[in-house]
């Protein structure tokens, strides 16, 4: 009981103090600057909370102080069912009003015509939430967990319903609340009233459904070019990866380690970056395209610029995820099925188009997918290689910054970009469900798998070591570019533009970074800093509750948590802005907006690599150390955490470097105090600097190959050594988690 | 060894109209038990019948649908697992891999707030308790099966719970082990006297161990006594069964006396010792050593031997006769009969139980 009162007061506490010790709404010059001090508590734009509603006419905030009362007065009620059950609803009832008030109270007043009729006109309206609202929320959420545990919910655990109803908050709060404005705002007018005709105007315009190109004269609609390109990517990407993945596994191809390699490189490239490197061989100044014109007198032409471009740069990016995925369906095909198949006469042809290849369709098709959902989301390589034949991210993203400026058209074609991934997203999670043939089991699979039929393995290798030697050559180029003069023109070897984007000179004794690169670079790695810790610990958190807790609506929270995975990022980047810009939450321009988007954005793949490795973790060690008197918080801290170690250095290293080399959403977000270094470099592309571009892309690869590099070898030796230390004390486990692997 | 030096704690269990759902699975219906302080009780009975259900109850790691829970008379059905006192040994021993044995011993207690250093004593105290003294700083992989068994029986009991929990704790070992370590928890408790209940399948484990054997099946008590009890009378044929392998055959009760019944079971009379039972059809549990075989054409009860083994101290048969098949050991190993004998069939007087049809 003591306990319980305990945590309590300290929530009562912290609500008391949202109300009296920091401002209640947003501070213009930000609340960490800590200018408001100078203020506190007499200037009404930084009075907490208690001042707004006596002093400042915000009496309706009057409620949420009320209802911390009521919560205060049921701390001393004795019987714990029905204290439980006052607390939870007092805090339920503030989160809603807190969220209610915002939404309708804007700068001047009402938000929507509705209130005003109803509650009559107010004076005064509201500034967005700040620390004292944030503080105040927070409180009132926390209050409904601690009733909800009284009263026995989820094994009377505090922790855990607390963590669950923190992170439904947060996801709804930087999921779902972006993309409904998103949906809210193509058919809302300025002034905020319902007003579809900008929708219905998009919605039919010829430029985003005209089939012209198939029935007549002209181009098609942006819509079913993306959707073509996304096709055309993903068959290309699933095959080329399927040739790795044999090559990998199947024959004795003297190159596989260097194959391996081929894996992290697309984590580490921005995503423009390989459109870039086509260019510089194949765009008009391009050292291809000038080596044919010399010779053969080709003319030199805009090929690239196009659709065949960008599906070249995407079917280089991608086929490295394709392979990472169809190595382990074809390792997954259990040998002894292809040596039964031999055993009954058939030859090495006959078993592999009728056994082999059959047994990996669900595996080629989940390849497919991701391929298909990869090249929808694409926006770096479409920016760099599209010119006028844009697809619907680049055709979004110029909705907004171009001369357009229709936030209407912007919103129509982020839903239909929407509409098509979560297609594919759901067909991959629900038809391709239960149908992965792959069988690794605990058992021992003794055997080996047999080699490739003659035709079959001549056509893979006469695919695979070009098409090697071509990403070599692209990934050459980048580094390559970087030392070269200006390209096209004048090959010869300079310094001059990393010099541009990295010098640094000393003045009066003091480093000053006068390279043009550092400023974006510092924010980039402070920002990535910062959003990396939050993104594995939101993931892992997630992680821990999916596969360990038992709570109702769990599916619905990881399926809606995996949703946010198939969100392109330039939807994601456009519903920021329409949702974060005005009251309630306002936070445009700001780190805190960049580091919500990465943090929400890549905890997906925290979730995923916690779940595998969590799944790994006998249960029976966490309900061990809650019999011996550990809270769940300590038993996450003293139990899974130290186990889990290589997992949260993965989902460390993968949220900094996902958070480096984003650029669809961050494009949108980024200010001109916060700049990121993709964002950056954009502009260097868009304004002809070419050298200065590449020699900065090839500087953050080189960082993020220290980094990895580094954490691998810190963490590699040490992982092994955990793995069978869980595997002798507990007894081992049949290997269920390359299912959940295989939907990446 | 040594001894605790506090008086052990003992608390007795009390589970009150107790009813356990997972979804539209009933796992437990209306369970009420008593468990008295300081005895060791077994629960029993085939997988899925419950009983690991009602022991994680009892931790506190499932909370039961309707009914209450009371732990040495105090109310804990919504108590969270670590804020009862109880503590339990889990099947796969759930010791802490990156944690030494010492370590894991003093995890509870640091956890319930002791101080680093004394959590520390005790926990040495702990390991001497099982035999482990010296060997706390070795990680749980660096220790054999049984060790590992008696660092998570130590992490447990170091606690002084009210009650401890033991869920197949010799499931994981050898069945030489397995014997040794069994008679080593039965002394453990009643040497320090707490209360202890037991979740096994095995009839065996059970029998040696308990002082009470709770048989469970579909999630209903299906008996409950001591191990003799249970062994000899069994209340009904899966009880025979499960306690044992029994024959089950049915049978006439032609009379019935003060502490005696005659059955007929085709033409063979048989009388034999049994509690208040009525005249009637009823049911004979007979266990497969109670059966003599003697070959014979044209017996009172007479069957066909249709397979033998022989297993070096006994020899198995299966006969048939017209009241079905019998399962049948015998000890004469010298004068094994062949398959195709013809034989009259008889009872001993121990290995017989008559339960109401």
């Amino acid at each position: 009981m003591e306990h319980r009162n305990r945590r309590l007061d300290l929530t009562l506490g912290l609500g008391l103090a949202a109300f009296l010790l920091v401002p209640w709404y947003r501070i213009e010059g930000g609340f960490f600057s800590l200018g408001w001090l100078a203020d506190f508590p007499s200037d009404p734009a930084v009075a907490p909370g208690l001042a707004q509603i006596f002093a400042h006419g915000r009496i309706w905030l009057g409620v949420a102080l009320f209802l911390l009362a009521t919560a205060t007065a049921a701390r001393f009620v004795r019987d714990a069912d029905r204290r439980g059950l006052v607390l939870a609803i007092a805090g339920a009832t503030g989160v809603m009003f807190l969220a209610f008030q915002g939404l309708a109270i804007g700068f001047s007043g009402w938000t929507w015509t509705i209130s005003e009729t109803l509650f009559g006109p107010l004076s005064d309206g509201q500034p967005s939430m700040g620390a004292g609202a944030v503080l105040a929320g927070l409180t009132f959420v926390l209050l409904f967990a601690f009733g909800l545990a009284e009263r026995g919910v989820l094994k009377g655990d505090a922790f855990i319903v607390a963590a669950i109803s923190l992170l439904v908050c947060l996801v709804i709060v930087f999921v779902f609340y972006p993309v409904g404005s998103m949906f809210a705002a193509s058919v809302q007018d300025f002034d905020g009233s319902f007003k579809p005709d900008g929708f219905i105007r998009n919605i039919q315009d010829g430029s985003i459904w005209s089939l012209s190109c198939v029935v007549g004269e002209g181009r098609c609609g942006v819509a079913w070019r993306t959707l073509w390109l996304a096709l055309m990517t993903a068959t290309g990407s699933t095959l080329l990866g399927l040739a790795f993945a044999l090559v990998a596994t199947r024959t004795r191809f003297p190159f596989k380690k260097g194959m391996r390699l081929l894996t992290i490189l697309p984590i580490i490239t921005p995503p423009f970056v390989i459109g870039l490197a086509l260019t510089l061989l194949f765009g008009r100044a391009g050292v291809v395209t000038e080596f044919l014109a010399d010779t053969f007198g080709i003319e030199p032409g805009r090929w690239l610029y196009g659709l065949t471009g960008i599906w070249i740069a995407q079917v280089l990016s991608f086929t490295p995820i394709s392979f990472l995925v169809l190595i382990g369906v074809v390792e997954g095909v259990s040998p002894s099925m292809e040596e039964a198949s031999q055993t009954l006469r058939a030859d090495r042809w006959r078993t592999f188009w009728t056994v082999s290849l059959p047994l990996m369709k669900p595996g080629l098709a989940n390849a497919f997918l991701i391929g298909f959902i990869e090249s929808m989301a694409d926006f770096g390589n479409p920016l760099v290689l599209g010119g006028s034949h844009g697809v619907l991210s680049t055709e979004i993203f110029f909705a907004v910054v171009g001369a357009q400026n229709d936030p209407s058209r912007a919103a129509v074609l982020a839903i239909i970009l929407l509409c098509f991934t979560l297609t594919a997203f759901l067909a991959q999670r629900y038809w391709l469900a239960g149908k992965n043939y792959s069988t690794v089991t605990g058992k021992g699979d003794s055997g080996a798998h047999s080699a490739l039929p003659r035709s079959v393995s001549i056509g893979v290798h006469a695919v695979v070591i070009p098409w090697m030697i071509f990403t070599v050559v692209v990934y050459g180029m980048i580094v390559f570019g970087g030392f070269v003069k200006t390209w096209g023109l004048d090959h010869s070897l300079t310094l001059e533009h990393y010099a541009k984007a990295f010098s640094i000179s000393v003045v009066d004794g003091a480093i000053a970074w006068t390279g043009v690169a550092w400023n974006s670079f510092w924010t980039t790695m402070e920002i990535s800093l910062i959003a990396a810790p939050l993104t594995a610990l939101v993931g892992l958190l997630t992680a821990y509750l999916i596969v360990r807790q038992r709570f109702a609506g769990r599916d619905v929270f990881e399926f809606a948590l995996m949703l946010s995975f198939a969100i392109p990022g330039t939807v994601i980047g456009i519903s920021y802005i329409i949702a974060f810009n005005l009251p309630p939450l306002e936070m445009t321009g700001t780190a805190l907006i960049l580091i919500a988007c990465f943090v929400f954005r890549n905890m997906p793949v925290g979730v995923r690599g916690g779940i595998a490795a969590m799944s790994q973790l006998d249960k029976s060690l966490d309900e061990a150390s809650l019999t011996l008197r550990a809270t769940s918080f300590r038993t996450l801290r003293k139990v899974i955490l130290p186990l889990l170690r290589p997992a949260i250095v993965a989902a460390l290293v993968y949220s900094f470097v996902r958070a480096i080399t984003s650029i669809s959403a961050v494009v949108f977000l980024v200010s001109a105090e916060y700049n990121m270094a993709t964002a950056y470099i954009v502009g260097l592309v868009e304004n002809g600097e070419f050298g200065v571009a590449i020699a900065y892309s090839s500087a953050l690869i080189l960082v993020m190959i220290t980094v990895i590099t580094g954490l691998q070898l810190l963490v590699g030796e040490r992982k092994l050594r955990r793995e069978n230390r869980v595997l002798s004390a507990a007894p081992a486990r049949p290997a269920a988690t390359l299912s959940q692997e295989k939907t990446a | 060894m040594s001894t605790p030096k506090s008086t052990p704690r003992t608390g007795s269990v009390v589970f009150q109209n107790v009813r356990k759902q997972f979804g539209a699975f009933t796992a437990i219906h209306d369970l009420s038990l008593t468990i008295e302080p300081g005895t060791l009780v077994t629960l029993l009975g085939p997988s899925g019948c419950g009983k690991t259900t009602t022991l994680r109850m009892l931790a506190g790691l499932e909370h039961p649908s309707s009914g209450r829970i009371l732990i040495g008379g105090k109310d804990v059905t919504m108590l969270p697992a670590n804020e009862r006192d109880v503590s339990m040994v889990f099947q796969s021993y759930a010791l802490f891999p990156h944690m030494s044995a010492l370590d894991n011993v003093a995890y509870g207690l640091e956890s319930s707030g002791i101080r680093k250093k004394e959590a520390r004593e005790r926990a040495e105290e702990g390991l001497q308790l099982v035999g482990l003294g010296g060997l706390g700083q070795r990680l749980p992989a660096e220790l054999s099966g049984g060790q590992q068994q008696r660092v998570a029986v130590a992490r447990a009991l170091v606690l002084e719970p009210q009650v401890l929990l033991l869920d197949e704790p010799l499931s994981n070992l050898d069945a030489r082990l397995r014997r040794k370590v069994r008679t080593e928890i039965r002394e453990l408790q009643q040497r320090l006297g707490f209360t202890a209940v037991y979740v096994t399948h095995d009839q065996d484990e059970a029998l040696a161990v308990s002082d009470r054997i709770i048989v469970m099946k579909d999630g209903v008590i299906a008996q409950e006594g001591a191990p003799r009890e249970l062994y000899e009378t069994p209340a009904s044929t899966f009880i025979a069964d499960f306690m044992g392998e029994a024959n089950v055959l049915p049978c006439e009760v032609t009379a019935a006396e003060a502490g005696q019944a005659t059955i007929r079971i085709g033409g063979l009379e048989h009388r034999l010792a049994s509690g208040n039972t009525r005249p009637g059809p009823a049911k004979l549990a007979v266990r497969p050593n109670a059966v003599t075989l003697t070959p014979a054409k044209g017996a009172a009860l007479a069957g066909t031997i249709s397979s033998a083994a022989y297993l070096g101290g006994h020899v198995e048969y299966e006969v048939e006769t017209p009241a079905g098949l019998l399962f049948v050991v015998d000890q004469a190993v010298d004068n094994m009969l062949s398959p195709a004998t013809e034989v009259a069939i008889g009872f001993r007087n121990r290995g017989l139980a008559l339960i109401d049809a």
